[in-house]
């Protein structure tokens, strides 16, 4: 009853050879362009951040502080997203240039390099909404999926997303510790939850140590003033990140899949999961920089080392591809995505009523979802236009 | 005067020390000090010699003279070594090997660097077409067993051909700088007089240096130099008689350092002859089916290319290289190609040449080596 007995083996080629020529167009495109719209980022989020912590330094001035907090989120932000994520991606690795390559490439984050590659570029890309394999439906902690058991503690669902959001950095740097396998199913030893925290805690270590220690001494006696500006760009930054990734996989509609369907998957089928898997939102220019065009997030799960400045320009045609095909492609404003997320979280937060039902095919009831999401993008256009 | 510049070292050598420390560290983590002096200005690093171009010249049709003021990172180098140049060409950064030319007695701090540029030389089209004054290269510091020895020989004999001058002459310029005594004998070879770089200095420094002793060779005929044609034992009579009581220092294409090599060998000098290659001359297998083999260069390991990816081969070989999703999605298996073609089994488009590469999605096409 999935999409996938929908398709036949000839339009998942097609769908795939599609993408795949989308692909190869744009990677063999590469260049200038690209080296010097991520080196101008750079240099920008640097600027940023030099500014940021310099008008800090002032943060008895209530203006300087304000000025100083909005630059070092904004740094922090970019850092993390358009430069970071993207360039640990691999997506800029074809420059050779060591400072800007996925090997050696770290962010402003408490989540290591090698931590961020395994639980992200492999487990959440390769098995994107895939039960028991992505851990990030949920990070361990949320129930965002009816297909997941309910347990008493889901109830706290909206309490936790709000936790996540808030302490998100450091809830992804220990990610890869699946920390809910020790604490809540038993599965894992207190010694390899141990081993596995040191090469994290290092780094964490580091970042605390220079956000609320080393840059507050700096300024003497106005310590406390540094502080808390740096204490608020972190907050600022884990709230904005987590919502645009929540938005990336978490609106109502997008789906999650059993494990079964990675089995003899071919890529044309992986490519269509991944479109059902994800979600874009939509906004200005600025919007997008500053999500890592992760606005773009079905374009980034279908080319996830591609630029990620080139899914603005792509993005029409992988819309075309998915309405040939009676494929949805899940858009919308950055307000409507962010109220479905959340509305997905506290409806999860209780037991489902269907949960016997659910349990006979995780899929059921996708096709009726499929017929009103294609409808539903198509009114959004006409409103924009 | 001099108590001003001893101040201005000093204060210098306090803010490196400052930029160097634990703190500063810490404070510009997890991205380095230099990410961020680079914002004021390109040439400022901790640690990178990077350096401006100072000036392009071209001395011949075929070739570019760059004058590279490094940043006080340079160590300096040896006359006959190498650097490596890094510039970045179409977003991608591109490295070559370049001897500095110069003599060690320059005293602007400024290296000069010269390359052939050939017809589909893309680093070298690049320096001689796109490089101007105000630009800022990345080098390495030097390296390169070819150096004049500290000790100076009691005689010097510089074989050169093509491009191949360019340490020789760091060296011929050096000992004229140090007024050294000695014969020294400087054989080159081009293929035409108006292909010669430095030919005007060398001129100069043959008529001004009793000791110097200059022998072109040209490959045209009709070219007016003291020989013709290729290397033979004959150009070594005529034009350094006395060959096996000098030390020689022999830099030039594959095929003509054979010869010279060969001469050497026959003779029992081998040890007194001192080499660089500035051109691999490593065989290129020309073949899209599974052939050759593939060597993993730090695990000392070797398996014969049987056309499956590098990944699967490496992993049949013992070796355990990190990978993730296998379908070139999550880069963890990126490892540094550093020689042979690779094909993409997604795009089937073919590289070759040292790069970093995704080792789940590549096939070799003929030997390939690897960094792992």
């Amino acid at each position: 009853m999935s999409i996938f007995s929908n398709l036949s083996a000839e339009q998942f080629e097609t769908i795939g050879q599609e993408l795949d020529a989308i692909r190869n167009r744009e990677m063999a495109d590469l260049g200038e362009e690209d080296a010097t719209y991520i080196r101008t980022l750079i240099k920008r989020q640097r600027r940023l951040e030099i500014a940021g912590r310099g008008l800090l330094m002032a943060g008895f001035l209530p203006p300087a502080w304000l000025a100083g907090v909005a630059c070092l989120s904004a740094s922090k932000i970019l850092d993390n997203m358009e430069i970071g994520h993207n360039v640990m991606h691999g997506q800029y690795d074809w420059m050779g240039d060591p400072a800007i390559n996925s090997k050696v490439f770290d962010w402003d984050n408490t989540c290591t390099n090698t931590a961020w590659k395994q639980t992200h570029n492999f487990e959440h890309h390769t098995f994107t909404n895939v039960l028991d394999k992505d851990h990030d439906i949920g990070y361990g902690i949320l129930r965002m999926s009816e297909d997941q058991e309910w347990e008493p503690r889901f109830l706290f669902n909206p309490i936790l997303a709000g936790i996540l959001a808030t302490f998100f950095q450091h809830f992804v740097a220990i990610q890869s510790l699946k920390l809910e396998d020790y604490l809540i199913y038993k599965t894992k030893t207190k010694e390899e939850v141990k081993a596995e925290f040191k090469p994290t805690w290092k780094k964490m270590r580091k970042q605390l140590v220079k956000d609320y220690l080393l840059f507050p001494a700096l300024a003497g006696p106005f310590a406390p003033f540094v502080f808390a500006g740096n204490l608020t760009a972190n907050v600022a930054r884990n709230l904005w990140s987590s919502q645009v990734i929540y938005n990336g996989h978490f609106p109502e509609e997008v789906e999650q899949f059993p494990e079964s369907v990675i089995e003899n998957e071919t890529r044309g089928q992986w490519y269509v999961r991944q479109l059902l898997g994800s979600a874009n939102f939509e906004g200005s220019r600025l919007m997008h920089v500053m999500s890592g065009n992760l606005s773009f997030q079905i374009e980034h799960h279908l080319f996830p080392d591609m630029p990620a400045h080139r899914y603005a320009r792509i993005a029409p045609e992988v819309r075309a591809i998915c309405e040939k095909h009676g494929l949805p492609y899940n858009t919308g404003s950055f307000m409507r995505q962010s109220l479905s997320v959340w509305k997905r979280i506290f409806k999860l937060s209780l037991p489902s009523k269907t949960e016997g039902d659910s349990k006979k095919g995780p899929l059921n009831g996708l096709r009726a979802k499929v017929v009103s999401l294609t409808r539903e993008p198509q009114s959004e256009n006409r409103k924009a236009a | 005067m001099n108590s001003m510049t001893l101040t201005s070292n000093r204060f210098q050598q306090g803010v490196n020390r400052l930029l160097q420390s634990r703190v500063a560290e810490i404070l510009s983590y997890p991205h380095g000090v230099d990410r961020y002096l680079e914002v004021f200005n390109p040439l400022w690093s901790v640690n990178e010699v990077r350096a401006r171009v100072e000036a392009v010249r071209y001395l011949t049709n075929d070739s570019v003279t760059l004058t590279l003021r490094p940043n006080h990172n340079w160590e300096g180098f040896i006359p006959g070594q190498f650097v490596q140049l890094s510039v970045t060409i179409d977003g991608k950064r591109q490295t070559r090997c370049y001897s500095p030319a110069n003599s060690l007695h320059r005293t602007d701090g400024c290296i000069e660097l010269t390359a052939k540029v050939h017809a589909n030389g893309f680093v070298s089209r690049h320096l001689r077409e796109q490089l101007s004054v105000g630009d800022v290269v990345i080098l390495s510091q030097a390296d390169g067993e070819f150096a004049l020895p500290e000790e100076r020989p009691e005689q010097v004999l510089l074989i050169s051909g093509g491009s191949g001058i360019t340490p020789v002459m760091s060296m011929l310029r050096t000992l004229c700088d140090e007024g050294f005594a000695g014969p020294i004998t400087f054989l080159h070879y081009a293929n035409s007089a108006a292909d010669m770089i430095y030919a005007s200095e060398l001129d100069e420094i043959a008529r001004t240096h009793d000791n110097v002793t200059l022998v072109r060779c040209f490959n045209n005929d009709g070219e007016q130099g003291e020989l013709s044609g290729l290397f033979c034992r004959e150009h070594l009579f005529t034009a350094a008689p006395e060959f096996a009581q000098a030390t020689t220092f022999l830099c030039g294409p594959p095929p003509m350092m054979a010869a010279v090599e060969k001469v050497w060998e026959e003779d029992g000098l081998a040890e007194r002859l001192h080499k660089e290659q500035f051109t691999l001359a490593a065989p290129q297998i020309e073949s899209d089916s599974a052939e050759g083999e593939v060597r993993f260069v730090q695990s000392e390991k070797m398996a014969i290319n049987n056309g499956a990816t590098l990944l699967e081969q490496a992993e049949s070989a013992g070796l355990t290289p990190e990978s993730g999703c296998r379908m070139g999605i999550c880069h963890a298996c990126t490892c540094r190609k550093t020689a042979g073609e690779v094909r993409d089994i997604r795009t089937g488009e073919i590289t070759s040449g040292e790069e970093d590469i995704q080792i789940c999605i590549s096939v070799p096409v003929g030997t390939v080596t690897l960094d792992i």
